[in-house]
């Protein structure tokens, strides 16, 4: 204790200013940092509720004044993207459902049954390639195979009988369809990832038991699986939800009645002689709301979704 | 019991032993492992290689012929590699090619540095540091669509956050999306903003693997912080450098989402346009289909380039 006083100069001298500087260092990094990754979402958070005269005329990241505020900005995104916002809901649940189950088979008779490492190395390696393939690189064969081999706009032509169809419909089935076809690939690295880390006994267990390979998956992988069930959900909506390029290429016009989200978006606003920032805004977050929520409630199975992707 | 009535049976009726024999293989295979778990994977898997492989195939044989718009099919009777040469000889396709490169290289090295940077600090055992990666993290859960109507408005001239806050140290304003200069620079940073967090995730998982051991033991010899994390620590991150590199490539040659969503439908600037959006372009609004697929199939050998070593290096080090 005595001594602690004698040398308390010398303590303070190198003690304190490595430790207090780095750490305030750090602490003011990792602050600019998180002020860097907010700053264009809280700014457009702002923009969407200020008026036209509040975006020109106030800084960007300042909130509006009670005369500057408005919410019509969120009412007009409403108005425009209410129908993308449904039919990007009932194209991305289903086929987040469709791949998720069938990259979780495909992983399981990839990684838990063993029929000849060669074959099923090269099944694995062909379903890689699939996952970092660019886009663009099927999209005449797409849009090609949607409309002129297999139109399904012709084939289901009864169901647009019905009041509440519409033709178009038929090419948000054939969106829902295509991101089935090219969200496997990923689902099944991802549940692989997973089922590598699972124990064999339990499989070799059950295998030993008389239990067939169906029943193996019925009844011990599947209910295993649950916990990576909800990450690659979480990141197959984000994905399907997010995507862009498809809709582009599928549906084409945003001011088709089978326009997704990001589809109607991407052209909100074009047509006015400026661009209107605060409609704009409004709207980017509006389709970003599921995404958003999905992310705050989920962002550590999110991570873990990207980790694993890795 | 069993196997004495076997050999009985066996010699009393030697003709069809083998028939018996072959019956029986059959049988066994029908109730192989292959066949019973062929349901589990082999539907996915074709459903996966018609779209991608059949996709590419067929990709591959349109781009042979001189196929323009859809009224009528592609003429296949007539192959041939001058949608190939046309490309070649175009100064549109170098330009973009050029873009696509540095697009690809400097966006790559700079989110790699700076996800790495994030997570040697967050790994520095602070607090929040779950609530922090959260944030981090965010511009990651947006879409393309979404990011580039947030960046338009932050490069704008006149109100953009980035020219406001440039006039408070005295610089700009500049005209980042008009400027021909400065264009693609502005649009690989915001796709840092976008995937940096992507690559501190893949480090900080990498960072959190290695024990913890090694960073006292060299802290015992008297190596700096510094030292320590250049000499020790980095050079065992390699295997997660390789993928978030791979995956940023990919992502990098994806970025036709963000170029088509920022600058407006078809008319993304010549200083930022890049093979994907020329594609797209040719494809779907001047109808120029042959054309367009031999543009994706250079963009596809271009991105099989960077996977196939890829694929490769992961085998070698067991990792798949």
């Amino acid at each position: 204790m005595a001594k602690a006083t004698q040398s308390q100069d010398e303590s303070f001298a190198d003690i304190l200013p490595e430790l207090d500087y780095w750490k305030i260092g750090l602490s003011l990094i990792i602050t600019i940092f998180f002020a860097f990754f907010i700053a264009p979402i809280w700014t457009g958070l702002v923009t969407s509720l200020k008026t036209s005269q509040a975006v020109t005329f106030t800084t960007p990241f300042v909130p509006p004044g009670p005369d500057g505020f408005t919410t019509g900005n969120w009412a007009r995104a409403y108005q425009n993207l209410a129908t993308g916002f449904v039919n990007s809901l009932v194209m991305t649940v289903p086929s987040t459902i469709v791949s998720v189950f069938l990259g979780s088979t495909a992983a399981y008779g990839l990684t838990l049954v063993d029929w000849g490492d060669r074959a099923q190395f090269t099944v694995l390696i062909l379903f890689l390639i699939g996952i970092f393939i660019p886009y663009q690189a099927v999209l005449v064969p797409l849009s090609d195979f949607w409309i002129n081999i297999f139109p399904l706009v012709e084939i289901l032509a009864p169901v647009w009988e019905l009041s509440f169809m519409q033709r178009e419909h038929a090419r948000l089935l054939s969106l829902t369809i295509t991101h089935v076809v090219y969200g496997i690939p990923l689902c099944m690295l991802l549940f692989r990832g997973y089922y590598l880390t699972l124990s064999d006994e339990l499989v070799e267990a059950a295998k030993i038991d008389g239990a067939s390979i169906a029943t193996i998956y019925r009844r011990i992988v599947l209910p295993l699986s649950k916990p990576m069930i909800g990450v690659v959900f979480i990141y197959q909506f984000t994905a399907i939800w997010n995507e862009f390029l498809f809709s582009l290429t599928l549906i084409g016009s945003s001011s088709s009645p089978a326009a997704t989200v990001t589809l109607v978006l991407s052209g909100l606003g074009a047509d006015l002689s400026g661009i209107d920032y605060g409609l704009r805004m409004a709207g980017a977050l509006f389709a970003a709301l599921p995404t958003l929520i999905i992310y705050a409630l989920f962002a550590e199975q999110f991570a873990k979704g990207l980790a694993s992707d890795a | 019991m069993a196997s004495s009535q076997d050999t009985v049976s066996g010699s009393r009726n030697v003709e069809s032993a083998s028939e018996a024999d072959w019956r029986a293989r059959l049988v066994a295979f029908s109730k192989s492992d292959f066949v019973r778990s062929f349901p589990f994977w082999f539907v996915p898997f074709s459903v996966m290689a018609l779209g991608v492989y059949g996709g590419i195939g067929y990709n591959t044989l349109i781009s042979l012929t001189d196929y323009e718009g859809f009224n009528q099919g592609p003429d296949f009777t007539q192959l041939d590699f001058e949608m190939y040469v046309q490309a070649m000889n175009d100064p549109w396709v170098w330009t973009t090619g050029k873009n696509t490169f540095v697009l690809l290289i400097v966006f790559t090295t700079v989110t790699m540095l700076l996800g790495l940077f994030l997570a040697i600090m967050l790994d520095r055992g602070i607090r929040f540091k779950e609530q922090i990666q959260t944030i981090y993290l965010l511009p990651m859960a947006l879409s393309f669509v979404v990011t580039a109507q947030f960046w338009l408005w932050m490069y704008n001239v006149n109100n953009g956050l980035v020219n406001t806050l440039l006039g408070v140290v005295g610089l700009g304003p500049f005209n980042w999306i008009g400027n021909p200069d400065l264009v693609l620079g502005a649009v690989i940073f915001a796709l840092i903003w976008q995937f940096s967090g992507y690559a501190m995730i893949v480090f900080l998982a990498g960072l959190q693997s290695l024990p913890d051991d090694q960073f006292e033991a060299a802290q015992v010899d008297g190596a700096s912080i510094l030292k320590t994390y250049w000499r020790v620590i980095i050079p065992q991150l390699k295997s997660s450098s390789v993928s978030a590199a791979v995956v940023l490539m990919i992502f990098a040659l994806k970025a036709f989402t963000f170029l088509f969503s920022m600058f407006g439908q078809y008319r993304v600037p010549k200083a930022t346009d890049i093979l994907a959006t020329l594609m797209v372009r040719e494809a779907f609004k001047l109808q120029n289909w042959a054309y367009a697929a031999a543009i994706a199939t250079i963009l596809l050998l271009m991105a099989l380039a960077v996977i196939a070593p890829y694929l490769h290096y992961q085998h070698k080090q067991g990792s798949l």
